[in-house]
């Protein structure tokens, strides 16, 4: 007798039939109907008009029955929350019960209805059973948290539940200690809550080490994720931990394993570099490493992405255990990939020999994605290894004879690279090359011999043949092959002028009035421009020297690594991306402990005691640091800007004299944009004191040095260095003698040197837009640090932003271009010439309607006189007009101008001896308000 | 954690699927199929998919894609680890894992992922808890099931899971006490055209069954422990004693259970027990095939059950063979030849010879198919681990009523096997 009955009905109504079944009097009968509604439900069939029969049969004291119910109750109860209630009274009694297998199974079913009207009902069993006797309760009760935080997170921080998964962490059961902490690890992971955090102190972490030896495999691997959040205070800690973890290497469940190298690869990095400790550790790492290699090739796949990063960090682990890469021929293919990928960073010098051998047998292999792979593979040894060049070549050369199509292709492709990384070495493979130009159909293996071709066009007797043939289907090649056709036949012209001039002319024809490609049409006209003017330039420019390429092309940047390393074992490690990238809100949690420590004026109104009456604009204070995404529409003017950048070619010696022919329009592409960046020293940058007495009037009243006038912010991060392939970009605004500066740190976080910064702003509220160049010392050398300012001016085009404040700012280096994004402190737009006449005052205040004063209750933390907030406040250009005293409040009156030329008027009251006082603000953009009233705070609270 | 799971047989049904939270539509699975898609067999679909809301993690075993759907970020291998060991346990109690023992015990399946997993969190995985929650299927079970009305489903508390010791579930009382220990050792390795070693190593395990009344406490040693310097143990293996002395202490689980396994790495010479003597040519329309097998370090233990297994490329239509012993066979839609060689016989090496025919009209191949070797090897640990001794502590008859608290020392039938085999052993031609 088999359950499969179960799943053959061979009458019509089905559902009427099961029905009476489960009102019979008979249990045995009842029994098997609902087994036979289960059966259904697997199946996804929809037996939730059963839900009444079925609920009926829960009240029994057969075991297998109350759990059978249970499990359609989980199912169903979603869809039917009203009848789900009838069966609350059953689950509170059965928490009662006296067989704790009943009580745990009572709170863990209540925790899977997922009804909101149920939960509230729900809350009084569950606090009793986190504190039952019996562990298999309280360890079943500890997830029920966590599902009842899935279904109402308010409700359990509200009941203090978390608290009380708090205190289980301390629990004398170990199972116990592992489901709170996997309940409270889940929690955190999905609520951005403060309160739901898990703190990590010395003491917890003793406990969990404790449970860490005696619980089950699964509890292990919770803990031991948990264990890596924790920052131990110093290298000795770091050691106690590391040694206590390291046992959890030998664990037979592959999960534990790879957690525990999580929690050591991080332990490492807080013990120092050079120490012993370290050494004998990575010993210890590699044979569990090996291990996971022979285990299922899913877990094998696993382990070889995390593999992948490991040997990146610390390389020392597997250096000696390249054979367990080697690929056997029934692995799947996607541990194949991986292990080749893992063999080519663990090549060196000692071990190439080997390794090329097995990546030639791998060329002969079936898969073709994995052949070209391994094709490739043997380029990247012949880049990474120097010595092993020549056999590299030579073993690219043998497989090039087996005239298996793809192979070739690849082998091309990988062999133009070796070209460029050891200039004039190879050449003489190069008639070997040219015996295989049919075979090419591939744009990159025909692009890859077209640029071999024109390259090394001296030592081709033939090129012109051989470049002529290509030209004869020239429209009907991939745009990459033209661009490469129309290069290479440049050069060659260079390079053999006389016989050749006719197919020069053949190119420049057909690219630049055949072709409906821009890409191609310009690099067409700049050629033609440049033979016919200054043919010498034009050889300076096409057979420039060129950049070396790097030896190890795909290795992850340093910064991003690091963090990965901080995720070995999860998802992120598998994908390669930090979670922010992926896991759905984990970036609002992720960013947080990522912001730097803000000014206590962050929160407007935080301080204020009072309510204010005003409902206040909360500031979106993370969009700070959003890096703009490159997709956003709004940015088409900003990157049409950065256009021009962008075509900023690396020869600016190159003579730029106007045109002799009638159709080069398109030329001018280059003009403009150039000269705003490439613009010669900044009459502003570094402004020498001596000119301090300029603006010094004002300076000399307040009896303040020169060095800052206005309240300038702290320097926060723009840009953090993930983001922007190692450079991180931290800034604030300040004035100094009436000139708006943007102040900013740049630091180079990457390995390589940086330079040729520049900088452009998108179109902003209040047309703010750089005075000058962006002077930045180049390069910017590896882990060096440059404070740059930048002048700002108020000219620029204006189109209004959301938030207000909010500016677009694009980078740029030799790297790439980045975008990110910041919020302008209104103070900084205040201007001199803030102050009104009295009347005027007067006029505008009462001109202004009613319904545009906005009030608000500010915080005087310093409960300072008016006498010193009106001298603070006037440092900042907010200028008091006019003082009075009215029933013993002190009131000023003050007005302020913007850039653009809003006028704020402001009326304050001032309590004497109290901490807040009441701001009332009129004017007639309403939207400027919010920052104002926050200028102020931040004034007040800052001088 | 894991949010739901689906099973999916080889025709792309899914047949069961069980959700641990709220209910996810079984639409998530077109992502998968869309991966299934791109692969070129089934075992090549990529593990670990993701989707926009959803992160997939599967595991294919016995023709059957097991398919975790997860929300949040997981340790992916915790889930991988999960899965096999469901599937460990779908075996373990219906003899096999396949579509047909699932569908078949369908209640108790939806039972014991109900017991393995709460919410997402893996609850009892352990086989001896879980019988004792859910009593395996048997003939005379369902028998006496369907006279009595009774149900597999005990009614016990899972005492077990309360215990210091989950792995052993209390009160075990046998009349014949035995403790069995098979020390089995595979070879993985890859040899080349000319016969040598490019990669070899040794994976073993020692697979117990122990089966003592009581609580006992075993101590088992090696003659040589220092071989094992890459080992995972069972939970119940003492990890201090073994880093003090070398010597595995443990209180075993009931049953049978795999006590360790280790790996014998590549940095130590393996001695390769056969090697096989391959001539493979290709021509137009057809090519030769000769194969010969032979004994080579085997320290004088006799190679039993070889199979010789061969994937053929593509082009090759049929193999027409004569072996010297054993006999083979060549599946013409898979492209498999696999011969069942038997012992070899030293004084006359086996030898299968003959002619391949190929597709009228196309080509050569490029490379030659891959040899892949079985064979068995007993008596023999190629590592050259052995036991030394094994105690006995503990008492057995605590329940008797005549001598209760009495201890009492085991007397058990106990003893020790040794297996070779190979693993994955492959040799290039």
């Amino acid at each position: 007798m088999t359950d499969s009955k179960y799943f053959t009905t061979t009458k019509k109504g089905e559902i009427f039939e099961l029905k009476n079944e489960l009102n019979s009097d008979k249990k045995e009968k009842k029994k098997e109907a609902v087994k036979k509604v289960i059966a259904s439900m697997t199946v996804g069939k929809d037996v939730s008009a059963l839900f009444p029969d079925v609920v009926n049969c829960m009240q029994t004291d057969n075991l297998e029955l109350k759990k059978l119910v249970y499990l359609y109750l989980m199912n169903y109860a979603k869809s039917q929350p009203d009848m789900a209630i009838m069966a609350v009274n059953t689950f509170v009694k059965d928490c009662e019960d006296t067989n704790p297998l009943i009580r745990a199974l009572a709170v863990r079913t209540m925790g899977c209805i997922r009804v909101d009207k149920i939960t509230e009902y729900l809350c009084e069993p569950l606090r009793k059973c986190l504190k039952d006797e019996d562990p298999y309760v309280r360890k079943t009760a500890a997830v029920c948290v966590a599902k009842l935080h899935d279904i109402n997170a308010q409700l359990v921080e509200d009941q203090g539940f978390l608290d009380q998964l708090r205190e289980l962490l301390s629990d004398s059961n170990p199972m116990v200690v592992a489901n709170a902490v996997a309940a409270l690890s889940e929690i955190s992971d999905t609520s951005p809550s403060p309160a739901a955090q898990m703190e990590m102190n010395q003491q917890t972490i003793n406990k969990l080490l404790a449970a860490l030896n005696e619980c089950t495999e699964w509890g292990q691997i919770f803990i031991l994720d948990a264990l890596s959040n924790y920052v131990p205070k110093d290298d000795r800690e770091a050691q106690s931990i590391c040694e206590r973890v390291t046992p959890r290497l030998a664990h037979s469940n592959a999960g534990v394993v790879l957690s525990a190298v999580k929690v050591l690869m991080k332990g490492m990095e807080y013990v120092g570099m050079e120490s012993e400790f370290v050494t004998t550790l990575q010993k210890k790492l590699a044979p569990p490493l090996v291990t996971l290699l022979s285990s299922e090739p899913e877990v094998q796949y696993v382990a070889l992405r995390n593999i992948n990063l490991i040997v990146q960090k610390r390389p020392d682990i597997l250096k000696h255990e390249m054979k367990v890469f080697f690929v056997k021929y029934n692995d799947p293919i996607y541990v194949k990939l991986e292990k080749l990928d893992i063999m080519i960073r663990l090549a060196t010098q000692e071990n190439i020999a080997q390794v090329l051998a097995e990546l030639k047998e791998y060329a002969t292999e079936v898969d073709v994605d994995f052949v070209r792979k391994s094709v490739r593979a043997i380029g990247r040894c012949a880049i990474k290894v120097e010595q092993a060049a020549e056999r590299c070549v030579s073993t690219l050369l043998d497989l090039i004879q087996t005239k298996v199509n793809y192979v070739v292709q690849e082998a091309i492709v990988v062999i133009k690279d070796i070209f460029r990384k050891y200039p004039n070495k190879y050449e003489s493979i190069i008639s070997t090359l040219c015996e295989n130009l049919e075979s090419l159909d591939e744009p990159d293996a025909r692009a890859s011999m077209i640029w071999i071709v024109g390259e090394y066009a001296e030592r081709i007797d033939n090129a012109d043949e051989l470049l002529e043939s290509f030209l004869e289907g020239f429209h009907d090649e991939s745009t990459q092959v033209q661009l490469q056709l129309l290069t290479a036949i440049v050069k060659l012209f260079l390079k053999k002028p006389t016989e050749t001039q006719e197919l020069v002319q053949q190119v420049l024809s057909l690219a630049t009035q055949d072709s409906d490609n821009p890409d191609l049409r310009d690099r067409g006209y700049i050629y033609w421009r440049l033979l016919s003017t200054d043919p010498a330039a034009a050889k300076e420019v096409v057979l420039a020297e060129k950049p070396l390429i790097s030896s190890e092309t795909d290795r992850l940047e340093p910064t991003l690594l690091d963090e990965l390393i901080c995720y070995i074992a999860s998802l992120a490690s598998v994908y390669h991306k930090p979670p922010s990238a992926f896991v759905e809100g984990q970036a609002l949690v992720v960013r947080k402990t990522q912001l730097p420590v803000r000014s206590a004026s962050g929160e407007p109104g935080a301080t204020g005691a009072t309510e204010s009456p005003v409902p206040q604009q909360a500031q979106p204070v993370q969009q700070q640091q959003s890096v703009i995404p490159s997709h956003d529409t709004a940015m088409g003017d900003l990157l049409g800007d950065l256009l021009s950048m962008d075509l900023n070619p690396p020869q600016q010696q190159m003579s730029m004299t106007p045109a002799p022919q009638q159709d080069m329009g398109g030329m001018d592409l280059l003009g403009g944009g150039l000269d705003s960046l490439l613009g010669g020293p900044s009459p502003v940058a570094g402004m020498p004191a001596s000119q301090a007495s300029m603006g010094g009037g004002l300076g000399d009243i307040l009896g303040l040095g020169i060095s800052s006038t206005t309240y300038v912010p702290p320097k926060q991060v723009w840009l953090p260095a993930p983001k922007a392939k190692g450079l991180e970009v931290s800034g604030t605004f300040s004035i100094r003698q009436n000139v708006r500066y943007m102040d900013l740190t740049l630091k180079n976080n990457a390995m390589a040197p940086m330079g040729d910064f520049a900088i452009q702003f998108n179109k902003n509220s209040f047309g703010l837009s750089p005075a000058s160049a962006l002077q930045v010392p180049s390069p910017l050398s590896p882990g060096q640090t440059a404070d740059v300012t930048l002048p700002l001016g108020t000219n620029g085009p204006v189109q209004k932003m959301d938030p207000l404040m909010n500016l677009q700012v694009a980078m740029k280096n030799n790297i790439d271009v980045f975008y990110f994004s910041c919020l302008i402190p209104i103070h900084l737009l205040f201007t001199e010439d803030g102050q009104m006449d009295r009347k005027v005052f007067l006029a505008t205040w009462k001109d202004i309607p009613d319904s545009n004063e906005v009030q608000k209750e500010i915080a005087n933390p310093n409960q300072l006189d008016p006498k010193g907030i009106s001298d603070k406040l006037q440092q900042s250009f907010i200028f008091t007009i006019a003082q009075r005293n009215v029933d013993g409040r002190d009131m000023l009156y003050q007005s302020l101008k913007l850039t653009n030329g809003i006028w704020v008027l402001a009326e304050l009251k001032i309590q004497p001896r109290s901490p807040t006082m009441t701001l009332s603000l009129k004017t007639r953009a309403l939207d400027v308000i919010p920052q104002v009233q926050q200028a102020y705070e931040l004034i007040i609270a800052n001088m | 954690m894991i949010h739901s799971l689906f099973m999916i047989n080889s025709a792309g049904d899914i047949f069961m699927e069980k959700h641990w939270k709220s209910v996810i539509s079984r639409s998530v699975c077109d992502y998968f199929f869309e991966e299934q898609q791109k692969a070129n067999s089934p075992e090549d679909v990529n593990p670990v998919i993701s989707t926009p809301h959803h992160y997939l993690i599967h595991i294919y075993r016995e023709n059957i894609y097991f398919v975790a759907v997860c929300t949040t970020e997981v340790p992916p291998l915790f889930v991988i680890e999960f899965l096999h060991r469901v599937v460990d346990t779908f075996t373990d109690y219906f003899g096999d894992g396949g579509e047909s023992a699932i569908k078949d015990n369908y209640v108790i399946v939806y039972e014991l992922l109900e017991e393995m997993l709460d919410n997402g969190f893996p609850l009892a995985t352990e086989s001896n808890i879980l019988k004792e929650l859910i009593k395996p299927p048997n003939i005379l079970r369902t028998v006496v099931n369907t006279v009595t009305g009774s149900s597999n489903l005990a009614d016990t508390l899972p005492t077990g899971q309360l215990s210091n010791v989950p792995w052993r579930r209390a009160g075990v009382k046998y009349t014949n006490n035995e403790a069995y220990f098979d020390v089995i050792e595979e070879i993985d390795a890859i040899i080349d055209k000319q016969g040598s070693t490019v990669f070899a190593d040794i994976q073993g395990v020692i697979d117990c069954c122990v089966k003592l009344s009581g609580m006992p406490d075993l101590t088992l040693s090696f003659m040589n422990p220092r071989i094992l310097d890459d080992v995972s143990f069972h939970p119940c293996v003492r990890f201090k004693r073994w880093e003090a002395e070398r010597v595995l202490s443990f209180v075993p689980p009931d049953g049978n259970f795999r006590l360790i396994s280790y790996h014998v790495g590549s940095q130590n010479m393996v001695a390769i027990p056969v090697y096989v003597k391959p001539n493979i040519s290709f021509r137009e329309g057809g090519g030769r095939f000769d194969v010969t097998v032979g004994p080579k370090q085997t320290m004088g233990k006799m190679v039993e059950s070889v199979v010789i297994t061969c994937a053929m490329p593509k082009v090759v239509l049929n193999m027409n063979l004569t072996p010297t012993q054993g006999t083979y066979t060549f599946d013409p839609v898979a492209k498999v030849l696999t011969w069942d060689v038997g012992k070899i016989n030293p004084q006359k090496l086996p030898n299968l010879r003959g002619n391949i025919s190929l597709q009228s009209g196309s080509p050569p191949p490029e490379s030659n198919p891959a040899i892949s070797v079985q064979f068995k090897i007993q008596q023999m640990a190629v590592s050259g681990l052995k036991v030394n001794r094994l105690d006995m502590y503990g008492e057995v008859s605590k329940s008797s009523p005549k001598k209760s608290f009495t201890f009492e020392k085991y007397k058990p039938f106990k003893g020790v096997k040794y297996l070779t085999k190979a693993g994955n052993f492959q040799v290039r031609t």
